[in-house]
């Protein structure tokens, strides 16, 4: 058996106990990444020599029996969204491509401060824009089980990393399902925490009162693990909250006992292929042979998660992303180019006689932004930026945005009741396993539409996980979620522990690399 | 509610984006679909529904009033696409922006 | 006022609050350090970074709205106000919109010299605001290039709004004066024009009385008023000039043409002059901040701020009036020096007992000693204490008036006490015998005066006193002159 076969938690063991190095596991992973990223390209940025010499100071440091950080040795990707400090950092964007930011993300402080070796950026959607990672302006990943299909997103990169063992630990964000999404795609296991849970510093915006980092690992055990290192209050950031972290490596072996979960009636209706929903309740009777009660509970604002997500997530988003303007940092359009595309128009507006025409031209600076603009953002993101400016704007708020926030209510309100009566929810991930790359791309409403079971944990804030549970005909995996109440992550990885215990979905690997 | 080419042409002013005639054409469809799917909120009575900013009920988050190192300003301007050392450069911003 | 019409004036006022850090970061507020070394990810909007608000920011605002007789809500919250500039680099300026930190106050105006009677202008709102940075068109290295710097970006601003409650560019001068006392007296901000600590924009229109009826001009936005001087000067132009275009015209607000417009105050050519702006800069498109949660204030809270708030303006006007019993005008050059000045002077008015000496005192001989120095109270030498033991001498004769003058110039420029100040000057009381012995002496001198005196011309003795003065310099004029007309009576 490889070293990359082995679990984040089995690795730190011999790590620990100085059966291997981290200079020997970090090189290991950096070849993995070698042979079998060419066909994924689940990686936007490797730095060999960098992580090496990281693995090398760690392992001096132990070798001297100086303490070390509870992931000392371990190699972890990051997404391409989380800023490192003097390293490119591009969302996948062309707007962003050379920007390198002063400065570190908290998590990424909190990663390096723990003795991880940060081997890698990966690969998404860009700004986190999508659920299939077509949208990356440096090409799309492949999911490792079918390399024409897509991984979802839009932290493809790090679900596809973990998923063909370039990695054992990856870090997502997920504002609408884009941790648990590629999660699921890919057959790994991957956690959304609760809204607050991991401070958001660092973390380029896309839809700031839905964005939440969380980590994506083969193991539920492996997130523990890693969750408690990003998990905590960080003053720079007003909206992560000031609560005590559990010690989630030490509880997440713990079974639940009387465990009691809920079935939401409108995650089993319409749009729900057939051997998503058999595997899903393969799943639950999993869990009812360890004990659980299963009931069915109604989460009766569902069906609008959706529609309210794609109105607060571009309204959110067009502003979040106003700074993109070719003044401060990323991509500037070419001046000269741009004044002489103005020159021409007035000219052929001043031949016309146009001057109502002249008026409304642009002027240099307006011309520059939005040359820049168009540039710098992909098909999607300008879609998006679109739509909450339509949204935003004088006589839509009301009708629109403010609309969404009280239905956002609305779906909080369902989920508080639910979880009166039950610890946990269970249901599907995905509607779907992976779809076909390029299959939804020019339809984006079908594309949203993929989001419907993952969006309402972010609208209401809660914690949700995606673990595997099976696989399809055509040998693609599917995910199961578990969504919990506010601040009950440790709960969600007992559980999901619990069924790794008991299944070995988690345990497979793809089959063609 | 739909929207027309003309409403899509003046948002992308406001949003700052420059779109050709195709592209209008696509982005007006898309938005349109879009739009009108949302429409589903409004069979929602909300009248009484206080609205959810934040995924949070968290209130009075401050830090105290002290100096912290500001950047260099090498480092601020160092991503910059045009500074002449001391400041941002862009194009002139005589009149309205 | 002869004019047919009334000037309506409403104030839009940006006050920088003295806090060391800006709003939503840790980097300093000081003016005039080179460009952009005052900025780091969170004021420059980064991507990633994220704003934490400033606790003295806040603490600061809500002093002076409830200084201003704001009604403060229990929640407020913070907005984004959505525009694209170079100077405001996040494409936004976190502001406040439906929900400000206070509402409905008012501010009284007054004016000693009795222009306007007294009266309250009504405060719409006053709102917490993130400031931007500046930029400069380059003129000579430019080809069209601005300069854009952002150490100011994201200094915390409140910006204080009034009701149109304004009928004169004097009253408009009033409003801001008072409330830079008020700024003063709270110690928020040090209202300093020229480094745009204080920026004043104004509204106005007019209400003009025809035959048909009252009509309003349209309403003008006026801007870049560098000074209080410039807002009266641009509002007296600003009046006329709409006179004449309605005159000419006979547009109105509201009707084709009357929409609201914006202009700028040109100082070097003393008029105002037309900006442009467009129509879809107005959309601003505001939301709440996800990044920021909302702030709530208590009812004690408020009511803690207020008994802390010391003495304003208003009140201590009226008690300077009530308990020293000096003119409303007295009252209001004091008020208007400062707190530390008033202090100066009631501790001075309690020690000689008599408050229009003090006030004479301080207003005249205080006041221009500080302003010839360009000093203020606090580096005064002579404390309150030691100029009313001078004052108490005046008043028991021992000094005359223009002899406490020079007392008190050699005490502050040498440091010394009132009688270590009077030896130094040699003066000291004359004895009776003496005085009689001198001014004998005087009258055998000048025949011609004692004549004209016994013929009736009283005044001539004033001949005298100015020999007595040279002969020895202690000598209080007022006795040498009674008891040189007791002389020549008995001779």
């Amino acid at each position: 058996m490889s070293l990359t076969d082995l679990t984040a938690t089995e690795l730190l063991a011999k790590l620990t106990q100085g059966e291997i190095t981290s200079v020997e596991l970090t090189g290991v992973f950096l070849d993995r990444i070698a042979a079998v990223d060419p066909t994924i390209h689940a990686f936007l940025r490797i730095d060999r020599p960098a992580a090496l010499a990281r693995a090398a100071e760690i392992d001096a440091r132990r070798a001297s029996g100086q303490p070390l950080g509870a992931l000392a040795g371990l190699p972890v990707a990051l997404k391409d969204v989380l800023c490192t400090a003097g390293e490119p950092t591009t969302c996948a964007s062309r707007m962003l491509e050379n920007f390198r930011p002063p400065y570190d993300a908290t998590v990424v402080a909190r990663l390096r401060a723990a003795d991880a070796v940060l081997i890698g950026k990966t690969n998404m959607d860009e700004f986190a824009m999508g659920g299939s990672n077509e949208n990356s302006a440096f090409g799309p990943v492949h999911n490792p089980w079918d390399t024409d299909r897509v991984p979802g997103g839009s932290s493809g990169g790090s679900a596809a990393a973990v998923a063909a063992r370039m990695t054992p630990l990856a870090i997502g964000s997920d504002t609408g399902g884009s941790i648990r999404c590629p999660a699921g795609l890919c057959g790994v296991t991957g956690l959304k925490p609760t809204y607050g849970r991991v401070s958001r510093y660092g973390l380029v915006a896309f839809a700031s009162s839905l964005d939440q980092i969380g980590p994506l690992a083969r193991t539920a055990e492996d997130v523990a693990l890693i969750l408690g290192v990003l998990a905590g209050h960080d003053p720079a950031d007003s909206t992560s909250v000031d609560r005590p972290v559990p010690d989630y490596a030490r509880t997440v072996s713990k079974p639940l006992s009387g465990l009691r979960l809920g079935l939401a009636r409108e995650h089993f209706g319409e749009g729900l292929e057939g051997q998503v929903e058999r595997a899903v309740r393969e799943a639950i009777k999993v869990y009812e042979s360890l004990g659980a009660t299963v009931r069915e509970v109604s989460l009766p604002h569902s069906k609008y998660a959706v529609a309210t997500y794609y109105l607060i997530a571009p309204c959110e988003a067009s502003s979040n992303l106003a700074r993109y303007d070719g003044a401060h940092y990323g991509h500037r359009t070419n001046q000269e180019a741009m004044l002489a595309e103005l020159e021409i128009e007035r000219k052929a507006l001043d031949a016309a006689g146009d001057t109502e025409g002249l008026d409304r031209l642009d002027n240099a600076l307006v011309r520059m932004y939005r040359r820049t603009r168009s540039e710098g953002f992909g098909p999607e993101v300008r879609r998006r930026v679109m739509l909450g400016t339509y949204a935003l704007s004088a006589g839509y708020y009301d009708a629109y945005y403010l609309k969404a926030l009280k239905v956002r209510r609305l779906i909080r309100q369902d989920f508080d009741r639910a979880f009166e009566e039950v610890d946990l929810l269970a249901g599907p991930v995905t509607p779907t396993p992976a779809f076909r790359l390029g299959e939804k791309v020019d339809d984006p409403l079908s594309m949203y539409l993929f989001d419907l079971f993952t969006i309402g944990a972010n609208l209401a804030g809660i914690g949700g996980i995606s673990i595997p549970c099976g696989f399809s005909a055509e040998g693609l995996p599917i995910g199961l979620q578990l969504q919990a109440p506010p601040f009950e992550e440790e709960r969600l990885l007992r559980a999901a522990h619990m069924f790794q215990t008991a299944t070995d979905w988690h345990t497979r690997k793809p089959p063609a690399i | 509610m739909a929207i027309s080419r003309e409403e899509v042409k003046k948002v992308s002013l406001l949003a700052r984006l420059q779109l050709s005639d195709a592209e209008l054409e696509t982005m007006t469809a898309q938005l349109g679909d879009i739009l009108g799917y949302v429409e589903l909120l409004s069979e929602l009575d909300t009248d009484k529904v206080e609205p959810m900013a934040h995924a949070l009920d968290v209130s009075n988050v401050f830090r105290d009033d002290k100096v912290r190192a500001s950047l260099d300003r090498g480092e601020a301007l160092a991503n910059a696409p045009k500074h002449d050392d001391e400041c941002y450069r862009v194009p002139a911003v005589l009149g309205d922006g | 006022m002869t004019e047919p019409y009334t000037i309506i004036i409403g104030l839009e006022v940006h006050v920088q609050l003295s806090t060391a850090s800006k709003l939503f970061c840790g980097c300093s507020t000081a003016f005039g350090s080179p460009a952009n070394t005052q900025t780091c990810p969170v004021c420059i909007g980064m991507p990633g970074s994220l704003p934490v608000m400033n606790r003295e920011a806040m603490a600061l605002a809500l002093k002076t709205a409830v200084a201003l007789n704001c009604e403060i809500p229990r929640r407020t919250k913070w907005d984004r106000k959505q525009y694209y500039y170079p100077d405001l680099p996040k494409g936004y300026q976190i502001s406040q919109f439906d929900l400000p930190l206070s509402e409905k106050g008012y501010l009284t105006i007054s004016d000693s010299r009795g222009r306007f009677e007294p009266k309250p202008i009504r405060i719409i709102r006053a709102h917490l605001e993130e400031d931007a940075g500046k930029s400069m068109h380059d003129e000579v290295a430019g080809k069209g290039d601005s300069r854009i710097d952002l150490n100011r970006t994201g200094t915390p601003l409140l910006e204080v709004v009034s009701e149109p409650d304004l009928r004169s560019p004097v009253e408009a001068r009033a409003y801001l004066d008072e409330l830079k006392l008020l700024l003063n007296y709270l110690d928020v901000s040090d209202c300093n024009m020229q480094e745009g600590s204080l920026r004043v924009d104004a509204n106005i229109n007019l209400h003009i009385d025809t035959p048909e009826g009252p009509v309003a001009t349209p309403i003008v936005e006026v801007k870049n008023m560098n000074s209080f001087r410039a807002v009266e000067r641009a509002l007296d132009f600003e009046a006329q000039r709409q006179y004449e275009v309605w005159q000419e015209t006979g547009t109105i607000m509201g009707a084709p043409g009357g929409h609201k417009t914006t202009r700028g105050w040109d100082e070097t050519a003393q008029v105002t002059v037309p900006q442009r702006t467009k129509e879809e800069s107005s959309d601003y498109r505001y939301f709440p901040d996800p990044d920021l949660v909302p702030v709530t204030t208590t009812e004690e809270q408020v009511e803690a701020i207020r008994a802390g708030l010391g003495e304003l303006p208003a009140a201590l006007r009226e008690r300077l009036q009530k308990t020293y019993n000096v003119t409303p005008y007295d009252a209001d050059v004091l008020v208007n020096q400062g707190r530390e000045l008033v202090d100066y002077f009631t501790e001075l008015a309690d020690r000689c007992g008599d408050g229009k000496m003090a006030a004479n005192w301080v207003e005249q001989d205080v006041l221009r000693w500080l302003n010839d120095r360009q000093i203020g109270i606090g580096e005064f030498s002579v404390s309150a204490d030691a100029l009313a033991g001078l004052l108490e001498k005046i008043k028991g004769g021992d000094l005359t008036t223009s002899r406490g003058r020079d007392v008190l110039t050699a005490m502050l420029d040498s440091g010394q006490s009132v009688d270590a100040a009077m030896r130094k000057l040699g003066i000291q009381s004359v004895d009776q015998n003496e005085l009689e012995t001198l001014c004998g002496e005087l009258l055998a001198a000048n025949p011609k005066v004692v004549e004209d005196v016994k013929e009736g011309r009283l005044k001539a003795v004033g001949a005298l006193i100015g020999q007595a003065k040279s002969r020895n310099p202690n000598v209080n004029p007022g006795q040498v002159r009674e008891l040189c007309l007791k002389l020549i009576e008995r001779m």
